[in-house]
């Protein structure tokens, strides 16, 4: 029952957030803010952050942190786009987007296994290593390619017109939910909370430690590289300098929805409402015509905040 | 001349448990005076009262004359006591200047003063005077011994005049000892008090001129070394054994022989194993703390590399396999350290109790939480686990429970060979005569248990057979009768005859 309540908490914290800036914009900026088109955009503008944080949840209740996501994203929306230009068709550049995210994200996860150097050096050098191989496969242009359906992921109006928002958008919170019960409902999810928690114990109790850990790296290169995919559908094209710096963001939206950097704790919904608060904060400032500098500060007093009061919370 | 240190009827309380029950104790200026007792005697706890990290709940202390209640470690350390841990408080990266300096470095206006501070890491590295101990060498280039030199010589800079040395020699070779003795030799010669805490009685012998004996928190004997044996002092140690609750043993006749250890060594201990298992059994593994015997559980059960040797499982021979093939033959292990190692303690009872077995949960690759919580409450039924709910933090229960949890682990995954790291540490004595009785009823039921333990009664309260390892080598197991407590601590202390 505790751990329940307790569950139920971690995401209250970003829940009362969520809750607290939509009441300020819509009192604010009550016409703008509150239309159904703008909620469209809202969400659409989450997906990328959103996918991340599904894949960097996992890595970080394991105890892990993964950097390379921002680059991932630009070099899969590359790889997507000159798979498409070649003149294969969107299935496999799809298929091709998603294989160079899980890759990235093996490479990650067998360094760290095998030559035990720390994840936030080894995504560090993944980090600028995928950055420049998008800018190699680039030509360092944005790389031009009919989309096809992929362009039609992110429509903030979709086709049908009764699925209300982008397609990008059920895609997200469909694997979300999956994601979820793969992590409270399966011997992996059992297993990454075991090794992030106390990965002696994991050992003892013959955890496949490395193995857990090399899973998590690919799922999270695979969710950059769905977000990846997404990238490329909103901008329709391959561009090897987007997404600079979007791991910040993914990680400060696992911090928010109740993640720790010393791993063991952490939620998907909370991962995800962390990201979407993020979203309308940048969205209502917009409106309300705050400048981005203020909503830089803001957003950088809450993610201290938010720990903070985790912290005091717990005690 | 008074002495330089005295304490009188120093008690110390925590919670209910009483740790020191009255300390006598006087130390005379450059003398070395060694402190000896079982583990759990009080030793520890008295010199924590000493170095004013605990504050006594009776008695009187006096240091160099004047009456002596510290307020912290600083304030103990300005009066003059230093301590030196078993476990070395120094900072590898930094040189042998900057760590015998830390913390005292002169400066002005926050620059530091390289000319005196040179003459005072001088003055001390005279006193040490070992080739490798030099003032611009790193720490981590150090061997344990001349690290050891290296924290005495933080004591020497702080112009301590009383030194405490807690297991000194437990880790260093014997050659590294030779150097360790001489240069307490020197500060007993410079005037320095030495309090010696030591298994080592042999050691005692040779170095110490005074020695005062800890029994169940109490002074029980304290004399001149000279003219006292080490088998009186054994004596003294041992007492007589307090009265403890253990289940009787019926005689039931041992099965096949489950495990089997020819010569095992790990890297850097043990040195060499050897002990045969059988179903039904209860073996005692007796020794010192950092003889060797933890890390033989770690080896056999797969946590360290197998160096040399074997192990045979059920007749099946292996030179050493992973944790996972271990458990899958039928090995559990209770480790010794509960928060360190033993329990993921913010995750919830269920889960750290099945970590090692969730398969039974398991439908198609999905795991079913009330299957998982229905076995757990079996298990905490059975074995009286205080808790409120299965998905309860482990973390929050008491000592006793959390070890309880430990051992359910391991009966959850149905472990035919019980491999127990100091099953009893740290809980109280209900808990304790529970682990008893459940270790009683796993022999009954043709389980073997490994059980290491510094706590002598218990072995012999429990065991059906008892080895003793000193320093990296186990001896040979012999029946719990043929041994008595002075005999164990005899072979732990000095090695088989």
């Amino acid at each position: 029952m505790k751990a329940r309540l307790r569950a139920s908490l971690d995401v209250a914290g970003p829940l009362i957030g969520l809750v607290v800036v939509v009441v300020l914009f819509a009192a604010l900026a009550p016409d703008r803010f509150v239309s159904a088109y703008n909620l469209k955009t809202v969400a659409t503008q989450t997906v990328i952050v959103g996918l991340g944080a599904i894949g960097m949840t996992y890595v970080m209740i394991s105890g892990g942190i993964d950097l390379s996501v921002g680059s991932v994203i630009a070099l899969v929306s590359v790889v997507t786009a000159l798979l498409l230009r070649e003149g294969y068709g969107e299935g496999v550049a799809l298929l091709g987007g998603l294989a160079t995210g899980a890759l990235v994200g093996a490479v990650n996860g067998l360094v760290v296994t095998r030559l035990s150097i720390v994840p936030f050096i080894v995504t560090l050098g993944t980090m600028g290593v995928a950055r420049g191989v998008a800018k190699y496969l680039a030509n360092e242009q944005t790389v031009r390619a009919d989309a096809g359906w992929l362009g039609a992921l992110m429509t903030k109006t979709p086709d049908p017109a009764w699925l209300l928002l982008a397609k990008g958008v059920w895609i997200t919170l469909i694997l979300a939910a999956v994601m979820t019960l793969v992590l409270r409902r399966t011997v992996l999810g059992v297993h990454t909370f075991a090794v992030g928690s106390n990965e002696a114990t994991a050992r003892l109790c013959g955890v496949p430690v490395e193995r857990v850990k090399l899973i998590v790296y690919v799922l999270a290169g695979l969710f950059a590289g769905i977000a990846g995919v997404m990238q490329y559908g909103r901008l329709t094209v391959g561009d090897p300098t987007t997404a600079m710096g979007l791991e910040l963001d993914v990680i400060a939206a696992v911090v928010i929805g109740g993640g720790s950097l010393s791993g063991g704790r952490g939620s998907i919904t909370g991962a995800l409402l962390g990201a979407f608060f993020m979203s309308v904060l940048a969205n209502g400032c917009t409106l309300t015509g705050v400048p981005t500098y203020v909503q830089e500060i803001l957003v950088g007093t809450i993610i201290v905040a938010a720990v903070g009061l985790d912290r005091l919370r717990r005690r | 001349m008074d002495p330089l240190l005295t304490m009188q009827g120093v008690e110390k309380r925590f919670g209910a448990v009483t740790a020191l029950a009255g300390i006598d104790l006087s130390i005379g200026r450059g003398e070395v005076h060694a402190l000896v007792g079982e583990n759990g005697a009080g030793k520890s706890t008295l010199m924590k009262v000493l170095s004013g990290a605990h504050a006594p709940d009776a008695g009187a202390m006096t240091f160099d004359g004047a009456a002596y209640a510290p307020r912290g470690p600083a304030d103990a350390l300005a009066r003059g006591i230093a301590m030196v841990y078993q476990e070395l408080n120094l900072a590898p990266d930094l040189t042998v200047a900057q760590n015998l300096l830390l913390g005292r470095e002169t400066s002005r206006l926050g620059w530091l003063q390289s000319a005196p501070d040179r003459a005072r890491v001088d003055r001390v590295l005279a006193v040490l005077d070992h080739p490798d101990v030099v003032a611009d060498r790193r720490v981590a280039d150090l061997g344990p011994g001349a690290r050891q030199l290296v924290e005495i010589g933080r004591a020497l800079v702080g112009d301590a005049k009383l030194v405490v040395l807690d297991e000194p020699t437990s880790s260093l070779s014997a050659a590294e000892s030779e150097t360790l003795y001489e240069v307490i030799r020197r500060l007993e010669s410079r005037g320095v008090a030495i309090v010696y805490i030591s298994h080592f009685l042999e050691e005692v012998k040779r170095i110490a001129s005074r020695f005062t004996v800890l029994r169940d928190g109490r002074t029980v004997a304290t004399g001149d070394v000279a003219t006292t044996t080490i088998e009186q002092i054994v004596e003294a140690m041992v007492g007589r054994s307090l009265d403890e609750t253990y289940p009787t043993r019926a005689s039931i006749e041992p099965g096949e022989v489950i495990l089997e250890l020819d010569a095992l060594r790990s890297d850097p201990l043990p040195r060499s194993a050897s002990l045969s298992l059988r179903r039904g059994e209860v073996l005692g593994i007796a020794g010192l703390v950092g003889a060797g015997r933890t890390e033989l559980l770690r080896a056999v059960f797969g946590l360290a590399k197998v160096r040399d040797g074997s192990v045979s499982v059920a007749g099946v021979q292996d030179r050493g396999r992973g944790v996972r093939a271990r458990i899958a033959q039928g090995l559990g292990l209770v480790a010794e350290d509960r928060k360190v190692e033993g329990l993921a303690l913010d995750r919830s009872i269920a889960e750290n109790l099945t970590l090692s077995n969730a398969a039974p949960f398991v439908r198609f690759g999905w795991l079913d939480p009330k299957a998982r919580d229905a076995s757990t409450r079996r298990w905490v039924e059975e074995l009286g686990i205080k808790s409120r709910a299965p998905d309860q933090a482990a973390g929050e229960l008491s000592g006793g429970n959390q070890q309880k949890i430990a051992i359910a682990r391991l009966l959850h995954q149905d472990a035919d060979v019980l491999l127990l790291d100091e099953p009893t540490r740290g809980i109280d004595v209900g808990s304790k005569v529970e682990v008893y009785r459940l270790i009683g009823e796993l022999r009954a039921k043709g389980k073997a248990v490994l059980v290491v333990s510094s706590y002598l009664p218990e072995l012999l309260g429990v065991c059906d057979r008892i080895a003793v390892m000193h320093r990296g080598r186990l001896g040979e197991a012999r029946p719990v009768d043929a041994w008595t407590e002075v005999e164990l601590l005899d072979e732990a202390t000095r090695g088989a005859a």
